[in-house]
């Protein structure tokens, strides 16, 4: 393959990554993959593509089999400063208030609890949810928990998010909102995503670029661009350009089924 | 709609009148009974019956007159039963955070546990005071035993089901064993554990009087609860008796009281067992 020079090397470079548990057969299978700062990638597949795989390997929960996984030029168990997980259900210890919750993980660093107080405020308004602050997990809609989950994920400042279907379970109307607010967080404080889904549509409106997987074992099937410029707003989706970009990626998923 | 609405108010008060009234029907049936069948004059007939069954204000009369010995009995009873009752939740909960921590350790330890467990502690008792002699002591290793088993049990269980997504969560965030075990696998374990305290909370006072029975004395004014049942049987003072089932139907509701309390400010404000109460 002939690299083209590029100014900055890439955050995150996937090189014949192979990937099976125990004695089952190759989950992924020689997976290639180099990703710029401040990408927006969606993985999209069948179930058992090994798109989760792609995340755990990525922040250190589970070794590879074969091949090179660099995050930031260093292996993923030393890079995990450098990345967080935003889980499929939000996750959040049911114990703490919103508050505490998106502390967390700055309490496990080590941080004062006067810093990590304020870096959480911070996070916690800006997903939207200062008025929740007090709230106990319950109180809450799905929706906020996921915002409250994101804020807790963006409280260490990771340099890339990783989101295992983080909207999967939420309605129609509650995701759109999430996708676009995702976007204008994004725009304030710049992350790399990768970001797994069932979703065409909202792979679309979010991505830089889809990496379409097929299954048994995990290969990339097709790399789809997508060129739109950031920032994104509702709008976008009635572009008719969007719309014929959806059209491509649901029958590139289509085809790999 | 007032009646539901205050029916926990009145549905107990009127049990009670009902149940007072069996009970004095009864007596004056046995006085009767007496006094038809088998021939006994007005007096002998009501001094059979205070045997047999004597009225509330009769027990009253009992328990002013044995004041002195209840009020020590009551106090022995019921420091056996907090100690015993505090050392088995402690204890119950570290050795419940060795097993959780080390599958070996449990391996081993847990069989002994369960034989500990299901040896009965009554046929033990002698064997206590063998070693540690009769007394307030020996009481306390009666509670300690019978509470210790519930806690362990509860405990383990609560730390070994942390919920895998959560400690996934641990893994990203790097958190070091002592965090995840304080920060998450303790809290995640409370429910669990409070279930176990409640067990062993109920257990305490019946585990401290039953001991008491077996591994009591009254030297150096260390009788309890249950010592003085076999006194007042053996003296037939019955009144004295019924008086002493009441004060130890108190301990139970104190103790069962006091660790439902803690249970509930525990968990009031997330668990979902209480939220959907207070909903």
């Amino acid at each position: 393959m002939s690299q083209t020079p590029v100014s900055a090397p890439p955050i995150v470079r996937f090189e014949n990554l192979c990937k099976r548990y125990g004695n089952e057969p190759l989950v992924l299978k020689d997976l290639n993959l180099d990703v710029e700062k401040g990408e927006f990638i969606s993985l999209i597949g069948p179930s058992g593509c090994g798109k989760s795989t792609i995340l755990k390997t990525l922040c250190g929960l589970t070794p590879h089999t074969s091949g090179i996984v660099t995050v930031d030029g260093m292996f993923p168990v030393d890079a995990r400063e450098a990345s967080f997980f935003v889980f499929q259900d939000a996750n959040l210890l049911p114990w703490l208030r919103v508050q505490a919750n998106v502390e967390l993980p700055l309490k496990i660093k080590g941080q004062s609890k006067e810093k990590r107080g304020k870096t959480a405020s911070k996070m916690i308004e800006l997903v939207g949810l200062a008025d929740a602050a007090d709230k106990f997990p319950w109180q809450l809609s799905g929706g906020m928990r996921m915002r409250v989950s994101i804020a807790r994920a963006l409280s260490v400042g990771p340099s890339i998010l990783l989101l295992d279907e983080p909207f999967g379970a939420l309605d129609e109307m509650t995701r759109d909102r999430l996708n676009e607010d995702l976007l204008k967080i994004k725009e304030e404080d710049p992350f790399t995503a990768f970001f797994v889904t069932h979703s065409v549509a909202e792979a679309v409106f979010l991505s830089t670029r889809i990496v379409v997987l097929s299954a048994n074992p995990g290969e990339i099937a097709e790399i789809i661009e997508i060129p739109f410029d950031f920032p994104r707003t509702a709008e976008l989706r009635e572009n008719p350009e969007y719309l014929k970009l959806l059209a491509k990626a649901t029958h590139a998923l289509r085809s790999v089924e | 709609m007032y009646f539901k609405k205050y029916s926990p108010i009145y549905m107990p008060l009127i049990s009670t009148v009902v149940i007072l009234i069996v009970w004095y029907s009864l007596g004056s049936l046995i006085v009767q009974n007496k006094i038809d069948t088998d021939g006994y004059g007005q007096e002998d007939a009501e001094a059979i019956r205070r045997i047999q069954l004597p009225y509330p204000g009769e027990i009253w009369d009992a328990m002013i007159a044995e004041r002195e010995d209840l009020i020590s009995a009551t106090r022995n009873t019921f420091t056996a039963a907090i100690i015993g009752f505090v050392s088995s939740v402690t204890a119950g909960y570290l050795i419940a955070m060795i097993f959780a921590a080390s599958l070996p350790f449990k391996q081993g330890v847990y069989p002994w546990v369960l034989i500990l467990q299901m040896t009965p502690v009554v046929i033990l008792a002698p064997i206590i005071v063998i070693w540690i002699g009769a007394g307030l002591t020996a009481i306390t290793v009666v509670t300690f035993l019978i509470g210790f088993f519930p806690v362990v049990a509860n405990s383990t269980q609560g730390l070994v089901s942390t919920d895998r997504n959560l400690l996934d969560l641990f893994s990203v965030c790097n958190a070091t064993k002592s965090q995840e075990v304080f920060l998450l696998r303790v809290p995640y374990s409370m429910p669990y554990f409070l279930t176990g305290m409640k067990i062993a909370g109920t257990l305490a006072p019946i585990g401290a009087i039953t001991g008491d029975i077996f591994v009591g004395s009254s030297a150096s004014g260390g009788a309890g609860l249950g010592f003085m049942t076999i006194v007042y049987n053996s003296n037939v003072k019955i009144p004295a008796l019924f008086a002493t089932a009441t004060i130890a139907c108190t301990i139970g509701f104190v103790f069962v009281g006091s660790v439902n309390l803690i249970h509930w400010l525990a968990l009031r404000k997330w668990h979902d067992s209480m939220i959907s109460k207070n909903q």
